[in-house]
């Protein structure tokens, strides 16, 4: 009796084991099911300041190959530098019946698009924003610190220059409005307090444009010719400033430093051909994978936007001619091509 | 017929102007006299200075062309990208060539067989031009200049240490300056600008010489494009978006060449460039920020309005409408 009953033990949990067995397969990881769920046909829309540029044309590439792998529509807008049509664009994209479920704005000045921001919010739209910082509380700010970038432009000119030079230096800004332009500034002159002897000798703006760069850039050298280093506000117009100090013959005395997205033949291509001495870039892998994991996690959060506004802040790096190696860049048509298969 | 001086006339006022501003920046700003300072002041203009000769032979002739900044920057982007996608020289600079000549000619074709307002007509050529250009033949908005081009040579090139581009405009002066005077074709383009309908009656061939003109303009406005690549050694179209338009037209009309038509020349053209180039140079160095620059070139362009308007008014037989 003993015996049969053990036998019957161990016979029913043999099966009941056997039975288990394969419910336990049976039981997946939730992981996929709830992502796809959360993911899928959901719509994100980019609206740079341009498609044109380097930075944009890299975020939307990455952005298009994640968008694309979780089953989502991704759209870009191309306001082309022009701040009405962006809100013209965004204001659109909000309105329409395929609203997006994430917009990531990049923004032309801190004001312009506040409004347009809730409004798309107040829609249940979660707002990303990218690279420019603005006065709003988005749901995320993805992009650089561009104190900090003022500071490590403004580290490299004081080493570029070094102890033995005029310390002089001038600045070629954007701007007067644009935040990337204001805060650049204010970190620059943050690493400049604590090294008193460096002065700005001149501060003209460029407007962004590299024509307009070169010659406040030539006026700047005609008046004070013994400068030791130059920082433009962006790679975008340094080619100007640079041509300048080139047509000076200055280019083993002037130390100039710009800011940029980090792409082969805007950054790391001049930074080799001696054009630039050193470019704080943007790693911009990093950067999209991180706008990828806001998406990501906003879409299944199940938090209505507007609920936390985190800063996530990009690591950069100053290139140099020194640590030039293949991957201090990245290359836009490689990138293209990828995103294209 | 060209107005002949009595007295004050607009272009002596503004020579007028540039001389006791030169005086007083010479006196007042370190620096600002130095040979290499009054070099550079001449070649800050060049570029501005080549666009507004195009831009004053349209004018003169009555018009106005607003495609300019759009066929400079466009077209040498495309030249600039079919080089580094590897296509030989000669074909690229060939391509783009004809690119430019067939917008000139669309241009006048539009104002001249269309009649539509040349201010509508290159509005629209310029945005196509740009959206064209950008859409289809070139990747991002900065193209680089491949390393070694010949316009790198010409960037670098210096006669007795004045850069190239200074010649290059005193060329494209005299040349526009033969035309204007010593031409058949250009004495037309006067009288076309004096009155239109009279020119049309006496026989001159009124459309092909718009079309003349405004092919004309956009080839400066090519060469001015290929100018810029070679300072900058790239060419980035967001100069479409800058203030450059409003500043060729600035050149023009505060040299004194009559937005009306039939007035004026070469010598307005570079005494408005130089008169600029000082005024631009003295602001930088005395570090005035660009927002008060814009608003002060801004003024200066509406007085000099004012004063062409006052001087130059419009005269009610010959006007058209569409006219500017």
């Amino acid at each position: 009796m003993k015996i049969r009953t053990m036998l019957l033990a161990a016979a029913a949990a043999l099966t009941l084991g056997l039975a288990v067995q394969p419910a336990l397969a049976i039981e997946d990881d939730p992981g996929p099911a709830a992502y796809e769920k959360a993911m899928k046909g959901k719509r994100v829309v980019l609206v740079p300041l341009s498609m044109g540029f380097d930075l944009a044309q890299g975020w939307a590439a990455i952005l298009e190959r994640e968008v694309k792998a979780f089953g989502g529509v991704f759209e870009t807008r191309d306001p082309n530098w022009s701040t009405e049509a962006g809100a013209q664009a965004i204001t659109d994209v909000i309105n329409s019946d395929a609203k997006p479920d994430v917009l990531i704005i990049m923004s032309p000045d801190l004001n312009s698009y506040s409004k347009l921001m809730k409004k798309a919010q107040e829609k249940g739209i979660y707002v990303i924003l990218i690279d420019n910082p603005a006065n709003y509380k988005a749901d995320a700010y993805v992009g650089g610190d561009w104190d900090r970038l003022g500071q490590m432009e403004a580290e490299a000119v004081v080493k570029g220059c070094g102890p033995n030079s005029s310390k002089k230096i001038g600045l070629v800004q954007g701007d007067q409005v644009n935040a990337t332009s204001l805060y650049q500034y204010a970190g620059i002159m943050k690493v400049l307090e604590k090294n008193p002897d460096f002065k700005v000798v001149a501060k003209p703006d460029s407007n962004w444009d590299a024509t307009t760069s070169r010659n406040v850039t030539v006026t700047m050298l005609q008046q004070n010719p013994d400068i030791c280093g130059i920082i433009d506000f962006w790679d975008g117009d340094a080619s100007g400033s640079s041509s300048a100090i080139r047509d000076a013959g200055k280019q083993d005395q002037i130390y100039l430093v710009t800011t940029g997205g980090g792409e082969e033949t805007a950054t790391c291509a001049n930074v080799a051909n001696g054009t630039y001495d050193a470019v704080v870039s943007t790693e911009l892998y990093n950067e999209s994978e991180a706008m990828v994991a806001m998406i990501k996690y906003l879409l299944q959060s199940g938090q209505p936007p507007g609920t936390a506004s985190p800063y996530i802040y990009s690591l950069m790096s100053t290139v140099t001619k020194e640590n030039l190696n293949p991957r201090s860049c990245w290359n836009l048509k490689a990138l293209q091509e990828a995103a294209k298969k | 017929m060209e107005q002949r001086g009595q007295g004050w006339t607009q272009e002596r006022i503004v020579f007028a102007l540039a001389v006791v501003l030169f005086i007083v920046a010479a006196l007042g700003l370190r620096g600002f006299a130095d040979p290499n300072n009054l070099i550079a002041i001449v070649r800050s203009v060049s570029v501005l200075g080549i666009l507004a000769l195009g831009m004053a032979v349209v004018i003169i002739g009555r018009g106005i062309d607003l495609s300019q900044v759009s066929v400079m920057a466009m077209s040498g982007a495309w030249y600039l990208q079919m080089l580094n996608d590897g296509r030989p020289e000669g074909m690229a600079l060939l391509t783009v060539l004809a690119f430019v000549v067939f917008i000139g000619l669309a241009n006048g074709f539009l104002v001249a067989y269309g009649d539509v307002p040349p201010i509508f007509a290159t509005l629209a050529s310029g945005a196509v031009v740009y959206g064209l250009v950008r859409s289809q033949f070139i990747g991002s908005e900065t193209v680089p200049l491949p390393p070694g081009h010949w316009l790198e040579a010409l960037g670098r090139m210096r006669l007795v240490t004045v850069p190239v581009e200074v010649f290059l405009f005193a060329g494209a002066s005299l040349l526009i300056f033969l035309f204007l005077r010593y031409t058949t074709w250009g004495r037309y383009t006067y009288l076309m600008g004096d009155n239109f309908q009279a020119a049309r009656t006496i026989g001159i061939p009124v459309r092909p010489m718009n079309l003349l003109r405004y092919v004309i303009s956009a080839l400066l406005a090519f060469a001015a494009g290929l100018l810029t690549a070679s300072n900058l050694f790239s060419i980035n179209t967001r100069v479409i978006t800058s203030t450059l338009l409003y500043d060729i037209i600035l050149v023009v009309v505060i040299g004194g060449i009559g937005l009306s038509g039939g007035k004026g020349g070469v010598r307005n053209v570079v005494g408005g460039a130089l008169l600029i180039g000082i005024m631009l140079n003295a602001m930088t160095i005395l570090d005035i920020s660009n927002i008060y620059q814009n608003l002060i070139k801004a003024i200066i362009l509406l007085a000099a309005i004012i004063i062409d308007s006052l001087m130059n008014p419009r005269d009610e037989q010959t006007a058209q409408q569409g006219d500017i």
